[in-house]
């Protein structure tokens, strides 16, 4: 039966103003972001040109560029692994029956809720190389923020503390529905508790692992906030990320077209990191239908 | 085997505790840290101030920047709120019970774009904010973390109505009910612990949001709390005190919101992920 005139003005009405706007917000300024990439755009200095692919040659050679690919790789990579080891074992924790639990729940969640801006804050403070708790506490002086190898950790340590909650709630929702029969024959046929957690919660909990691991590092891969307040990029671009990089071309030098470039490329970066996770995710679902 | 399961629970109880001591050390050390007169914040010892003070919080709370600052977070984000619920709910009740071709590539398109990298867009929509002259405006930012905030809402409230039996729904609609109807009398009273989710995990994105609230802000009249905290004045040397009174101050709302309304956010973050 064809939906009458009425019905489908009514359908338009519905979807079309969300559609349009999203078009015109999110879809509109990517496309202009590619074509900024392509011209060499320097608003004070009155410069607007199309250089064709001139910027994405010269990111090629950029070694700034690499090193920023390299500390964000190094960043995703340390950050998510520590995250989703933390929030398994939180998650395994908190999934126990114990008094007080839901109180436990809520207060594991507080750093999720703590804006990046201020947990750096709270971070910077704490690792403060002269005022710093952490040095009085380990008796140590070490400038935390002001060398490179500390200065990276320090911002992955502020990353895991900011969003294992977040990793904790999804995996705690998880492990929710799996049903208790399953561990229940387990049991029954002498399984141990670390053969159930191979065998049963394990493969059950693979699909919101991996989910919790793409959401993880494709927001770990953009991190910025965090990074920013810590340490700036610093010490001498040592922690510099794709999109510090990319901040920093665009807004201190201003330098819209090489900046878009190094945007565009800071994207196909996450979208390549996630086609992988997209892929085994796929194969999941495919051998649970 | 009473002995085993004793050892149990105290093995549970060190490992919350370890993991409870993590969690809430960086902001239970932030608050002493605000309590301690500015003399004493180079001092360590002693860990805990001998004398604590409001100053720092006074100060804060008594500068005009301060307020402003949470004035235009709560503007921010609250419009976002109002801007995604005006445009997403009935988006989302068409995808979820319409039955319309294509719903499913229109859902996944969206979330494509919430997922988007905010350094992605950012750059036009600064150019084009500044040629329309609303740059440095509550507004600018408003639209950019509306970028995010409508996807993620239309995604989210889309897997809420669709819980809502089609039974009812088809019911009201034989019995001569408009979608508007429909909507206003079924959907939303129905759905409504889904839409308090969903306003409480935008209006939280967009009062933590930094980087378009960085770059679409040039002045105390727009700049959002994050913004402000992150550019903390310092005159000559960097006031620790304030800067951690400040940052308390400016996490108290969401803690707040997490604290009660935990259930409906882990809801609402679930809700997208599990089901869909």
């Amino acid at each position: 039966m064809r939906a009458s005139f009425r019905e489908r003005l009514g359908r338009f009405g519905l979807l079309g103003p969300a559609v349009a706007y999203v078009a015109s917000v999110a879809v509109i300024p990517v496309v202009f972001t590619l074509w900024l990439s392509l011209r060499k755009q320097m608003p004070i200095f009155g410069i607007s040109q199309f250089v064709g692919l001139q910027n994405y040659l010269f990111l090629m050679r950029d070694a700034r560029f690499w090193g920023a690919v390299g500390h964000t790789g190094y960043f995703v990579l340390v950050a998510v692994t520590l995250e989703l080891t933390l929030g398994l074992a939180i998650a395994l924790l908190l999934h126990q029956k114990f008094p007080g639990r839901g109180l436990a729940r809520a207060l594991v969640l507080i750093p999720w809720a703590v804006p990046s801006v201020v947990a750096a804050r709270f971070w910077e403070w704490t690792l403060n190389a002269d005022f710093g708790v952490l040095n009085f506490l380990l008796r140590t002086r070490i400038n935390w923020l002001g060398d490179p190898f500390w200065a990276m950790h320090a911002a992955i340590l502020a990353d895991v503390w900011k969003t294992t909650p977040f990793m904790v709630l999804l995996l705690l929702a998880g492990l929710q529905v799996i049903p208790e029969h399953l561990y229940r024959a387990a049991r029954i046929d002498g399984a141990n508790s670390w053969q159930a957690f191979r065998h049963i919660t394990l493969p059950l909990l693979k699909p919101i692992i991996l989910l919790a691991l793409l959401f993880r590092t494709m927001d770990a891969a953009r991190v910025f906030d965090l990074i920013y307040v810590l340490t700036g990029g610093g010490p001498g671009n040592q922690t510099e990320t794709l999109v510090i990089y990319a901040y920093n071309l665009l807004y201190r030098t201003l330098q819209f077209g090489y900046g878009s470039s190094v945007a565009v490329a800071t994207f196909f970066f996450i979208v390549l990191l996630s086609l992988a996770y997209l892929r085994e995710l796929r194969r999941t679902w495919q051998m649970r239908e | 085997m009473q002995n085993a399961l004793i050892l149990r629970r105290l093995l549970l109880f060190a490992a919350l505790g370890l993991i409870l001591s993590f969690v809430l050390a960086p902001f239970a050390w932030q608050v002493i840290t605000a309590l301690k007169p500015t003399a004493q914040l180079a001092e360590l010892p002693p860990l805990l101030p001998a004398h604590p003070t409001w100053q720092n919080f006074g100060t804060v709370l008594g500068a005009p920047g301060f307020w402003r600052a949470c004035l235009n977070s709560a503007i921010v984000a609250s419009l976002t709120v109002f801007l995604a619920f005006a445009l997403g709910v009935p988006a989302a009740y068409a995808l979820a019970k319409l039955r319309l071709r294509g719903a499913q590539l229109v859902l996944t398109t969206l979330l494509c774009f919430s997922m988007f990298p905010a350094i992605a867009n950012v750059a036009p929509l600064y150019l084009l904010f500044i040629r329309l002259g609303i740059r440095d405006s509550a507004l600018a930012v408003v639209i950019a973390h509306s970028v995010f905030a409508i996807p993620f809402a239309i995604w989210t409230l889309t897997s809420f109505f669709k819980e809502i039996p089609d039974d009812l729904y088809r019911a009201a609609r034989v019995d001569g009910c408009s979608h508007l109807g429909v909507l206003r009398h079924v959907v939303l009273p129905l759905a409504s612990p889904g839409l308090l989710s969903v306003a409480l995990l935008v209006f939280i994105f967009s009062w933590n949001e930094f980087l378009y609230a960085l770059t679409l802000t040039a002045s105390e009249r727009s700049r959002t709390l994050p913004v402000a905290i992150a550019l903390f004045p310092g005159l000559h040397e960097i006031p620790w005190g304030e800067i951690a009174a400040a940052s308390v101050l400016a996490t108290v709302p969401t803690i707040l919101l997490m604290l009660v309304f935990q259930r409906r956010i882990v809801s609402g973050l679930t809700t997208g992920a599990v089901k869909g």
